[in-house]
């Protein structure tokens, strides 16, 4: 069987400091995975190598058996690849509307049109609204970002990568820094996408996602050290040691 | 009013400006669209984005270069020599942000600054083909349709028409979606990468295309002087563009036209009664950035903003 994201050795140091430290981790098509850990274990690393954004040192990515660690971030977006971002990301000065259409021109032939206004594409538009709608931001969608609350940027945050209609979602700590109520909406958006996506989940309080998990791998100081079902995970004593402390 | 009223209040006094003004002051607006056409196409870099070139002189100088020689050498005609020199010059664009795109910030500015000296000091030591610090010479303005441009009304038309069709194809490239597009490298690079925008690539196009702004600015200036100097392809002339878009706005589309106006002005006039323009244009250009660090277009957009909330 193929796995929809198959990660084999996986090495990256930063200054002879390694952050990722001979990871290889396998995640089925349609599976959601949580990847948690310690600050500093290295989720926000691992990522960056799976989207391309940092460069391994050694070791394989492949998207559905297809080997992606040669391939710029834009190649792999268009290989079915969205993420978002831990320290949210966004066009500020931009509406959200303006957000969701440049996430869909990403993967559209028509970003390469150097005359026709972007007004024109009433398609783009239309589906950049029914994807905020999707994740309850189309009443703010001619806002300029920078207006909105941090929780509605998180949510703009997954409704652009949702816009591209991903095999692989990376979400890199949706739940941080909301307030208890984002919180339970946000879980709700998450447990909503659709089947097709795969979804890697970041989170470093193990506690926030693990029910939206079906598998769970516990990262410390760049390796795995604990992978298994939730219930595995929760009762291996080596995820205490890490979590629950002493 | 909105802005089709402006413009057309605008477009009419451009219209009528021979009518009524002398040969002085048609030829300083001739100057004036030729400077816009230039700071208008730093400003696709600059303002749209985000790379500050201190080397745009390139352009402007190596078109009127390659269109002076093509003339006084094999005594090519306009009609000929102007599509060679700005394909020619498009192409030094290609290379030259192939080049100076390796970096961003501070190391894209330093790399277009380090090209352009290279052409400013061939320019100035490759005599034989130059003239070097005297210039070349004996240079003619084209006639196209059979009209001669020689006098200042035909020219001053012939540039704005060139001008306005310059801005018009600018605007509609940065309300593309190819422009959204350069815009949002220009804000989050890491992000667009991440959504499929080959962040390279976009600058480079848009380094090519902002080329040959460029050097359609340069045509139209040799054809105005019937002249060119090394002086124009000097770090100064990259300055002065550079100042020009700063000062008026950044990634505003009326920023270039107000800003080139304010350094044409200061340079060619103001400089007939003040010997020290330069020093003058330096001062103006910190008054601004410390009263409207946007530029002025925006600057004077927000306190007009402000000014109308306090009314109502």
């Amino acid at each position: 069987m193929t796995f929809a994201l198959e990660i084999a050795g996986l090495h990256k140091a930063f200054g002879g400091l390694p952050a990722i430290n001979g990871v290889s981790l396998g995640v089925s098509a349609g599976e959601r995975r949580l990847i948690i850990g310690p600050n500093g274990a290295g989720k926000t690393t691992l990522f960056n190598l799976v989207t391309g954004d940092l460069a391994a040192d050694a070791g394989a990515v492949r998207l559905f058996g297809q080997e992606v660690s040669r391939l710029m971030p834009y190649q792999r977006a268009h290989l079915g690849i969205a993420r978002t971002y831990q320290i949210i990301t966004l066009f500020g000065r931009d509406t959200l509307e303006h957000n969701v259409v440049l996430s869909l021109l990403g993967l559209a032939p028509e970003r390469w049109q150097a005359f026709r206004p972007l007004a024109r594409y009433g398609h783009l538009r239309a589906e950049a609204r029914r994807v905020l709608q999707t994740v309850g931001l189309d009443q703010l969608a001619g806002r300029p970002t920078g207006e909105v609350s941090y929780g509605e940027r998180r949510r703009l945050e997954i409704a652009m990568a949702l816009a591209q209609q991903p095999k692989l979602l990376l979400l890199d700590e949706p739940f941080a820094g909301l307030s208890r109520e984002e919180r339970v909406a946000m879980k709700q958006l998450v447990g909503q996408i659709p089947r097709e996506v795969t979804v890697v989940l970041i989170e470093h309080d193990m506690d926030t996602a693990l029910d939206l998990a079906e598998r769970i791998t516990v990262l410390h100081y760049g390796s795995v050290i604990v992978e298994g079902s939730r219930a595995e995970v929760v009762a291996d004593p080596k995820t205490k040691e890490v979590y629950l402390g002493d | 009013m909105n802005r089709a009223a402006w413009l057309a209040v605008l477009g009419a006094a451009l219209v009528a400006l021979p009518w009524v003004a002398g040969e002085f002051y048609v030829n300083l607006t001739s100057q004036i669209l030729i400077a816009t056409v230039f700071a208008a196409s730093i400003n696709l870099l600059l303002g749209y984005g985000g790379l500050p070139t201190l080397g745009h002189a390139a352009y402007v100088g190596v078109a009127a270069y390659v269109s002076a020689l093509l003339y006084l050498k094999l005594g090519l005609a306009h009609w000929l020599s102007a599509p060679i020199a700005l394909i020619g010059t498009t192409l030094m664009a290609c290379a030259f942000g192939w080049i100076a795109l390796r970096a961003t910030g501070l190391g894209f500015l330093m790399l277009t600054l380090a090209l352009s000296q290279v052409l400013w000091g061939t320019a100035y030591r490759w005599v034989s083909m130059t003239d070097g610090d005297n210039g070349l010479r004996g240079l003619t303005r084209p006639s196209p349709f059979g009209i001669s441009l020689d006098g200042a009304t035909a020219f001053y038309y012939f540039a704005l028409a060139v001008t306005v069709a310059s801005i018009w194809l600018m605007a509609k490239f940065v309300a593309s979606p190819f422009g959204a597009a350069l815009q949002g490298t220009r804000d989050q690079p890491r992000r667009m990468s991440a959504l499929g925008h080959n962040v390279g690539l976009i600058r480079w196009l848009a380094f090519v295309y902002s080329g040959f702004w460029g050097a359609v600015a340069g045509l139209l200036f040799v054809y105005y002087h019937k002249y060119i100097h090394p002086i124009s392809l000097s770090l100064t002339n990259s300055a002065e563009g550079l100042l020009a878009v700063i000062a008026g706005g950044p990634g505003t589309l009326a920023g270039p036209i107000v800003g080139a106006t304010i350094v044409m002005l200061l340079k060619n006039y103001v400089s007939t009664y003040i010997e020290r323009w330069n020093m003058l244009l330096g001062f103006v250009f910190v008054l601004i950035i410390v009263f409207m660090p946007a530029g002025l277009v925006p600057g004077v957009r927000r306190w007009w903003a402000v000014w109308r909330a306090r009314r109502t």
